[in-house]
């Protein structure tokens, strides 16, 4: 198992240098220069170019991306054109709301959604089965933007029992912290749980028809114990799967989720730097997701052991 | 002895609890921008510039009338041959390190400043050295009379001449500053500054304001909050909830589709704290065929009218205003000089001159900014009124960051380049020929778009040096009738954004940039 691990990670160094190669070619190829946005509407030619040349920008993109390269070896992520800190810096600052709202969602969506899912799979063709599968219809269509604006005005602006935007760092209070991501987290979780609330309905549907399961009931033992320990646990390789995948989709959901409720997380941080065009920002950040995504999927693929004996590596 | 120690100790509680503890008042605000870059004279970008306002002061400033007063200075004196400018700072001025603010500090800062901002370096064009007397005194020599003096350091925006102390002064102003210490009424806390999401400033008990009451940029600086947070929303309708839910207390720059939300609130009012407001305008790139022929140019001048793209982005007559003077309307240099039938759409006037210039039919390409609101609809409504005049127009949409680049470019329009692209000034760079950018026309020199013409830049000069307010009227008037001769640009109307604040909000001033001196909060 630990061979496989190491295997793995080891795996990730030639994933993360197409992504660093993709990542630095895209941004350099897309219109936009950062020299122009620092100059300013009222600067000369000469001062775009001078810019440039203090950013490394007038360099030959090979150059640029070996110097860029050879810092990042060092640890370095070099300093962001715009904020006059260290990409590291900017990154350390925003990355705990980030987490956070992260962690509770899929925290949230996993509790509410494989209950949801085990119900409906096991009152399939019921007017619960209905309602969650109804639900999962819906929670795929409405835009993330147009759910958090619904539940601002219902919960923060009508009733008054939550704030309307804003984030606590944990440092000054887990309470304050926790009551700020309430309705960040009940906005992005809703597709999360249509996502895995199906998901869980499906393998748990194609598991209930196993013979084992039969057997389990023909020993006399408890439906919740039937659900749970047989029934669940033999369907949870697909919805681990799934929500693996969730944590990618995450990431895209975040952003939007940010910035309505003007939380200053690595989404928002992302978007900033891209529209500003501030290349050591982006490709720090986007280096960043890609190895958190690729870590994802090794803790999901080493899940699999402790939910199938029978899988080994 | 102990039942002694024991009654005073009593005393205190008793009074401990009687006395309500003294909160601190944090007025927190949601700027038009993110803080980014905190150094003034490095960049003209107006959030760095109002961040200026907040921790800097300046040796002048322009007060509510529109006219230049002293602010650091006590005594200015002018020698009778025009030669000599004697400056006397007031007395007891502190940096925020608790040292004096001396002559050498303003030195250095106007220095810095001239070298980069374009007013500064005409300024400093005249100034041959600039000696101190002594702590707090020195003086400016210049090689010829020169009316710019108190107009550049008195300037209300950007880059404004921010007074800071030597040695951060000293850094090159092509390089960022790294020591933020000013003297003005608040003090700048980096170590809670999280870009992208707050900058903080608390009050400097020791600056010393104006004893005369606070008028625009200039009078008593007076601070009567303890703190200011300005927080970063991205969202427009999450700043405005926030607002009605007493989160925030001001809004500088809600967008204009929010406003009648803003309006119905019983909490909130509308400030319009910067009424000279802004301009739009759209500018050409001289050096692309065909705008390179005048004439042309001119064609333009006369197929685009202001009330369309007014109506068009703003809406709502209340906040906006056609004005055809180059400078301002309601600003001492405004005129409405040979403006007569131009700007007004028409149409056939437009065609026939194309017809005299020999157009060809070449389709300007014109840059159209899809996410900037106070911008997108622009280019549409320019695109009309051009086709309509007969030219041909390919319209190219993009994000306002690739108009910036582009911009910058000198490439024939259909390889990358740009024939005309829409933006909008701030009313308070564009009052007179000298701090207006787009009537620079240094050529190579000049910003984006180049325009190339000597009489232009004649006329200028002879602003520069002009002393005498009504002649520097008629220069400026003389500036306006070359314009409609050799067009930079085509200035398409005033518009204005008022601020939203909590109705426990007072004292807002009005200036055209937004300031928090003055301004104080009760309750809640």
């Amino acid at each position: 198992m630990l061979a496989y691990i190491a295997k793995r990670l080891l795996a990730t160094i030639p994933v993360m240098a197409l992504v660093a190669v993709f990542v630095f070619a895209l941004l350099r190829l897309t219109p936009g220069d950062p020299a122009a946005i620092i100059a300013g509407s009222a600067a000369t030619t000469q001062d775009v170019a001078a810019i440039r040349v203090k950013l490394g920008l007038d360099q030959p993109l090979v150059a640029q991306f070996l110097v860029w390269l050879g810092n990042m070896a060092r640890g370095d992520f070099g300093e962001s054109f715009f904020f006059k800190k260290t990409v590291a810096s900017l990154v350390a600052d925003r990355i705990e709301p980030t987490l956070m709202l992260s962690l509770t969602t899929m925290t949230l969506s996993i509790a509410i959604a494989v209950p949801l899912g085990v119900l409906a799979a096991y009152r399939q063709g019921t007017w619960i089965d209905r309602i969650v599968m109804g639900f999962s219809v819906l929670g795929f269509s409405v835009p993330v933007f147009v759910i958090g604006y619904l539940l601002i005005y219902v919960f923060a602006i009508e009733l008054n029992w939550l704030p309307v935007q804003g984030y606590q760092s944990l440092r000054d209070g887990v309470a304050g912290c926790l009551l700020r991501l309430v309705l960040p987290s009940l906005t992005l979780s809703v597709i999360y749980v249509a996502l895995i609330a199906r998901i869980t309905r499906t393998s748990v549907l194609e598991v209930l028809g196993e013979d084992y399961i039969r057997t389990a009931r023909a020993k006399g033992l408890a439906e919740r114990v039937v659900l749970t320990r047989h029934a669940l646990r033999n369907a949870a390789v697909p919805i681990v799967t799934v929500i693996g995948i969730g944590v990618a989709l995450l990431i895209g959901g975040v952003v939007v989720t940010e910035s309505v409720f003007s939380i200053p997380g690595l989404g928002r941080l992302t978007v900033d730097a891209v529209l500003a065009r501030d290349y050591p920002t982006v490709q720090a950040v986007i280096l960043l997701f890609s190895f958190a995504y690729v870590l994802v999927n090794l803790l999901v693929d080493v899940s699999y052991t402790a939910l199938d004996p029978r899988i080994g590596y | 002895m102990l039942s002694r120690y024991r009654y005073l100790a009593a005393a205190c509680l008793a009074v401990a609890l009687c006395v309500p503890a003294l909160a601190q008042t944090t007025l927190r605000v949601v700027k038009h921008s993110d803080l980014k870059i905190v150094d003034p004279i490095w960049t003209t970008a107006y959030i760095t510039r109002d961040h200026g306002y907040m921790i800097y002061d300046t040796l002048f400033a322009t007060d509510g009338g529109g006219q230049v007063k002293p602010q650091m200075i006590d005594k200015y004196e002018l020698s009778p041959d025009k030669l000599t400018w004697t400056m006397t700072l007031r007395d007891g001025l502190l940096w925020h390190d608790g040292t004096p603010v001396t002559a050498e500090d303003c030195v250095a800062s106007i220095r810095r400043w001239g070298a980069k901002d374009a007013m500064g370096q005409k300024m400093m064009s005249f100034v041959k050295d600039m000696p101190v007397v002594d702590a707090r005194t020195f003086r400016i020599l210049l090689s010829a009379p020169t009316g710019l003096v108190l107009t550049a350091l008195g300037k209300p925006s950007s880059n404004v001449p921010f007074m800071m102390p030597k040695r951060v002064a000293a850094t090159d102003p092509n390089t960022q500053i790294s020591d933020y210490t000013g003297s003005g009424p608040f003090v700048f806390k980096t170590d809670e500054w999280k870009p992208g999401d707050k900058a903080v400033y608390v009050k400097f008990d020791k600056y010393k304001p104006r004893a005369e009451p606070s008028s625009g940029l200039a009078g008593g600086k007076v601070a009567k909050v303890d703190r200011v947070e300005w927080r970063v929303f991205a969202d427009q309708q999450t700043a405005v909830n926030a607002l009605v839910a007493g989160e925030i207390d001001f809004i500088e720059q809600p967008s204009h589709d929010l406003l009648p939300i803003l309006r119905k609130d019983p909490n909130i009012k509308l400030v319009d704290w910067n009424p000279l407001g802004n301009q739009y305008a759209f500018r050409f790139n001289a050096t692309a065929k065909p705008f390179d022929n005048a004439k042309i140019r001119q064609a333009v001048v006369y197929a685009l009218n202001q009330e369309d793209f007014l109506q068009a982005v703003i809406g709502d007559k209340q906040y906006y205003k056609p004005c055809k003077a180059l400078f301002v309307c309601g600003t001492p240099l405004a005129s409405d000089k040979g403006m007569d039938g131009l700007i007004e759409s028409n149409f056939a006037k437009s065609q026939a001159l194309l017809k005299e210039a020999g157009y060809d039919g070449t389709p300007i390409v014109l840059l159209h900014s899809t996410d900037l609101q106070v911008l997108t609809n622009l280019a549409p409504v320019a695109k009309q009124l051009l086709e309509k005049g007969g030219f041909k127009v390919d319209m190219q949409s993009m994000d306002w960051q690739s108009v910036v680049a582009r911009r910058a470019k000198k490439d024939p329009p259909t390889q990358g380049g740009w024939h005309a692209m829409l933006t909008s000034w701030v009313s308070a760079d564009i009052l007179n020929p000298v701090s207006t950018a787009f009537l620079n026309a240094s050529c190579d020199k000049a910003p984006f778009g180049w325009p190339c013409d000597a009489e232009m830049e004649k006329l200028r000069d002879d602003f520069a040096r002009e002393t005498d307010p009504a002649k520097q009227k008629a220069i400026a008037e003389a500036v306006q009738v070359r314009w409609t001769q050799y067009p930079t640009h085509v200035h398409l109307g005033q518009w204005y954004q008022p601020g939203a604040a909590r109705k426990n909000i007072d004292g807002v001033v009005v200036a055209p940039a937004s300031v928090f001196w003055n301004i104080s909060k009760t309750g809640k």
